[in-house]
């Protein structure tokens, strides 16, 4: 049971969005699209949910193809920043409407959630400010119940206190019902612990897609002197390097060596590794 | 939980359990938090921390009951407290030594300095 994109190609104009993308997601994990603006991630989305054909390539929900499939395209749930809505329709009338279309939509955790976000379910869609309309959306995805569960920039627009119950809100949701959940998003520390498997995708390709844990077993950043850090980094695979004054630091991927005196070691979360990766591209 | 700190989150989270433990927080046949609690607590993804809480039940520091949660192991406190007694010298006194050599202190001073801990911490 998963969704299978296969040598995804995508064009417009003379530009490549995509480039033979081919990516697995399934095991009811919660997935990290992470790339910088313009990386590809809104338009890969878009052909996963039908919303663009692409230029080559296939994708298949659990083995039917989502090419103008209802079926297959019922098993998945996009959140985006597009309203699907027509714009004076009401909250709750736009609520029935993914009830009749998505049976597992669990219309009563809506409202309570409706409820919890303070979201005025009597008002016209094109009446919610830039943050409730996200916040609308978020909701309809927190209560569809479908087996995969996309989210595109999830947070935008929304205010920290608002991010927050988005964040806590999603876990307690998977947890209680787990499902195949991909966040694409270019504010990866949010969501850096909140994901199992991490894509970097950069200029319509994929440069990374394994466990976020296997990610970073092997990254590690050193700092000190800047003479000593040299002498370390030698013949190491460096990531990036930072000089303030006469400190270095160093982000580093494979073995350690014993540390020297003077060398201080730290973890790389998430995002130092995703801007060191990108760094490490530029030069190429 | 601190984000910044070097060790994985999985390890900061088993690590506050058994704090929990020794503290008495979390005492024995004492429920303590679920995976659900601790995923949207600090906003991690489950797996991570499943990870951490089997990490004590690996070490028999908590069982699960069928349907209503994980709890603390009779004997879960002493077991910590041997460990980390074992682990003393290693992880305090060794650092604490070289410390005071670099500082240039002398054994008697820092036995001192002991001994003025022992009277003026709680």
């Amino acid at each position: 049971m998963s969704i299978e994109i296969k040598n995804i190609s995508k064009n417009f104009g003379g530009t490549c969005a995509l480039d033979r993308v081919t990516l697995s997601l399934g095991d009811n994990k919660i997935y990290g699209l992470l790339g910088n603006n313009g990386a590809g991630k809104s338009t890969l989305l878009s052909i996963l949910t039908n919303r663009l054909y692409p230029g080559g390539g296939s994708v298949t929900v659990d083995g039917q193809p989502v090419a103008n499939n209802d079926q297959a395209l019922g098993k998945i749930f996009l959140v985006s920043e597009k309203n699907m809505f027509p714009d004076d329709m009401r909250v709750k009338s736009a609520l029935d409407a993914v009830a009749h279309f998505y049976p597992a939509f669990d219309r009563a955790y809506a409202e309570k959630l409706a409820d919890k976000f303070r979201l005025d379910t009597k008002q016209k869609i094109k009446a919610l400010s830039t943050g409730y309309g996200s916040i609308f959306r978020l909701i309809l995805g927190l209560s569809v119940n479908t087996p995969y569960l996309l989210f595109d920039e999830p947070v935008l627009g929304l205010d920290a206190r608002h991010r927050d119950m988005f964040y806590r809100t999603l876990m307690e949701k998977y947890t209680e019902k787990p499902c195949t959940v991909l966040i694409s998003t270019h504010l990866i520390a949010e969501a850096a612990e909140l994901i199992e498997h991490a894509v970097i995708i950069r200029n319509g390709r994929i440069l990374r897609d394994c466990p976020g844990e296997e990610l970073l077993s092997g990254a590690y950043a050193v700092s000190g002197p800047s003479a000593l850090v040299d002498s370390y980094i030698e013949g190491k695979r460096v990531l990036s390097i930072n000089t303030v004054g006469g400190l270095k630091t160093a982000a580093l991927q494979g073995e350690r060596d014993a540390l020297p005196a003077g060398l201080e070691v730290s973890r790389i979360n998430l995002q130092d590794y995703f801007i060191s990766l990108m760094e490490e591209e530029d030069k190429k | 939980m601190n984000f910044q700190d070097e060790r994985p989150i999985f390890l900061q989270l088993a690590e506050q359990l058994e704090e929990g433990i020794l503290s008495g927080a979390y005492p024995e046949e004492g429920r303590v938090p679920s995976i659900t609690e601790y995923s949207v607590a600090y906003k991690i993804n489950p797996a991570t921390a499943l990870k951490g809480v089997n990490l004590l039940v690996d070490a028999g520091l908590l069982y699960k009951k069928r349907g209503l949660g994980m709890f603390v192991a009779a004997g879960a406190r002493e077991t910590l407290v041997s460990q980390r007694r074992a682990h003393f010298y290693g992880e305090y006194i060794e650092k604490l030594v070289r410390e005071a050599k670099n500082l240039g202190l002398t054994a008697a001073e820092l036995i001192t300095m002991i001994k003025r801990g022992f009277s003026d911490v709680d």
